[in-house]
């Protein structure tokens, strides 16, 4: 199983890749469309804001890549944190900025209900399945994933909703449609269930 | 539910100076990387480097040796020490560092965190602010290591910080600092009251009901410590079953690792 890690400069990419070779992933750290052409499956990584990432991805030639690897190509994408982020039609940090338009729904911040409720969220969290998914295989619900963010993505169409969290109510920490899918949380920093998300997206067909 | 962290700190202090030569990143990589695995074999909630004689040395972190041991790293890591400039944290970030904890630089110019959480986002920009009690009643803050006094009042500086973009706050007691006698659990309270960011308490952890302490009484939503993890039998997930009987929510309480990350592939 060939996995391209999309290299745009938007950090932490080592233990990524450290992950899903642990996970059995012959990885690439791409850092042209080019490189990644050869991958099975790509991974949308990301630490940052929003309007830095698409800006990152635009420049380097990944915003059409992405969206052939997806449409015409049939690879699975699996974006991650500001990755899953990105997946969206548009999102408001750092400006109003397009997304990668996959899934639709916008980014926004956070809003807490309550002053104890602190902005960012950072830490551990339960996963709630809404639905069954191939990516949730052997992963019990209301498992805790590590999560580090201030933003989070509104979906359009709830059928794209996998997973929420409850925190500031409940947010959207899972998505997908088709072969995309995208994390709130760092699989690669949420150890033993984090390792099974990794590795039942490279067990995608 | 958002779970309380137990964060253990490895404090990285002139490695270079001991050996008398600086170059010398595989030996120094030696002493952090057990350690490192050690506590992805305990599945911490997340981890704490700090190279707490960069700022005093005015020297630019080691990114090569952050990037093999981030590598060796399934835990979250927060990299602090020399921290002073976006593109030093640019590179942290590059070389595998989760957040990156930036203390002396945020006095000489706050302009950096405004910067720093501008382009990668407040949730990577953590700022770590050393503090003592002073003769008339408030907390000053000091930076490089404790040596230098600013003149900062510790709560006016915890909102100064939150304005200009910090994600996270560690608060650390130099006078408690590797006591062992407790957390200054009013010193952890003034800033948690004083800002809606998370707030990490540090220096003086030497039991369990310490942690419980800058929790319930500090309003801490973490809790790092050092002393407690190398010097004593005490462990994080012993402390979290201890947490957890006291009512706070906490993670893996249940569960032992049986097959340790990273085990499989050869370093």
């Amino acid at each position: 199983m060939t996995v391209a890690i999309i290299d745009y400069g938007m950090g932490n990419l080592g233990s990524l890749r450290r992950a899903l070779e642990e996970c059995g992933g012959h990885v690439i750290t791409a850092q042209t469309p080019a490189d990644a052409e050869p991958a099975d499956r790509w991974v949308l990584p990301g630490v940052g804001a929003f309007s830095d990432g698409m800006a990152h991805l635009r420049e380097r030639g990944w915003v059409e890549a992405i969206q052939q690897s997806v449409h015409e190509k049939k690879r699975p994408l699996l974006g991650i944190c500001l990755g899953m982020q990105l997946l969206s039609d548009k999102g408001y940090e750092g400006g109003e900025n397009q997304g990668l338009q996959l899934i639709g729904g916008d980014v926004v911040r956070l809003k807490p209900p309550t002053p104890e409720t602190r902005i960012p969220h950072v830490g551990w969290n339960e996963v709630h399945m809404s639905v069954s998914s191939p990516l949730f295989n052997a992963i019990a619900d209301g498992t805790d994933f590590y999560f580090v963010h201030s933003y989070h993505f509104q979906v359009k169409d709830t059928t794209s909703l996998l997973a929420e969290t409850p925190y500031c109510d409940r947010f959207v920490s899972v998505v997908g449609q088709g072969l995309v899918y995208g994390v709130q949380f760092h699989p690669e920093k949420s150890q033993r269930p984090g390792m099974q998300l990794l590795r039942n997206f490279l067990a995608l067909n | 539910m958002l779970k309380v962290r137990v964060i253990p700190t490895l404090l990285w202090k002139n490695v270079g100076l001991v050996k008398g030569v600086a170059f010398d990143s595989w030996r120094r990589v030696g002493t952090v990387l057990p350690a490192i695995k050690v506590y992805n074999t305990r599945e911490v909630d997340e981890l704490i480097l700090l190279d707490i004689a960069a700022s005093r040395e005015r020297r630019e972190p080691d990114y090569e040796q952050i990037a093999e041991v981030s590598s060796e790293c399934f835990v979250p890591l927060t990299f602090g020490g020399g921290v002073n400039h976006v593109d030093v944290i640019r590179r942290l970030l590059l070389s595998g560092a989760d957040k990156v904890a930036i203390n002396s630089a945020a006095f000489d110019n706050i302009d950096l965190i405004r910067k720093a959480s501008d382009r990668f986002g407040s949730q990577c920009i953590v700022v770590s602010i050393d503090a003592k009690p002073t003769a008339s009643g408030h907390y000053e803050c000091f930076s490089h290591s404790g040596t230098r006094a600013t003149g900062h009042e510790l709560k006016a500086w915890a909102k100064t910080v939150e304005s200009a973009g910090a994600g996270e706050i560690l608060i650390t007691s130099i006078e408690r600092d590797g006591t062992m006698t407790g957390y200054d659990t009013e010193m952890i309270r003034q800033v948690s009251e004083s800002v809606r960011i998370p707030v990490i308490a540090s220096g003086g952890a030497g039991h369990y009901d310490h942690m419980r302490q800058a929790l319930q009484d500090g309003h801490a939503n973490a809790v790092a410590a050092a002393s407690i993890f190398h010097f004593t039998e005490q462990t994080p997930l012993e402390a979290k079953h201890y947490l957890a009987t006291h009512g706070i929510p906490v993670r893996n309480v249940n569960t032992r690792s049986q097959t340790p990350l990273g085990s499989s592939v050869n370093a």
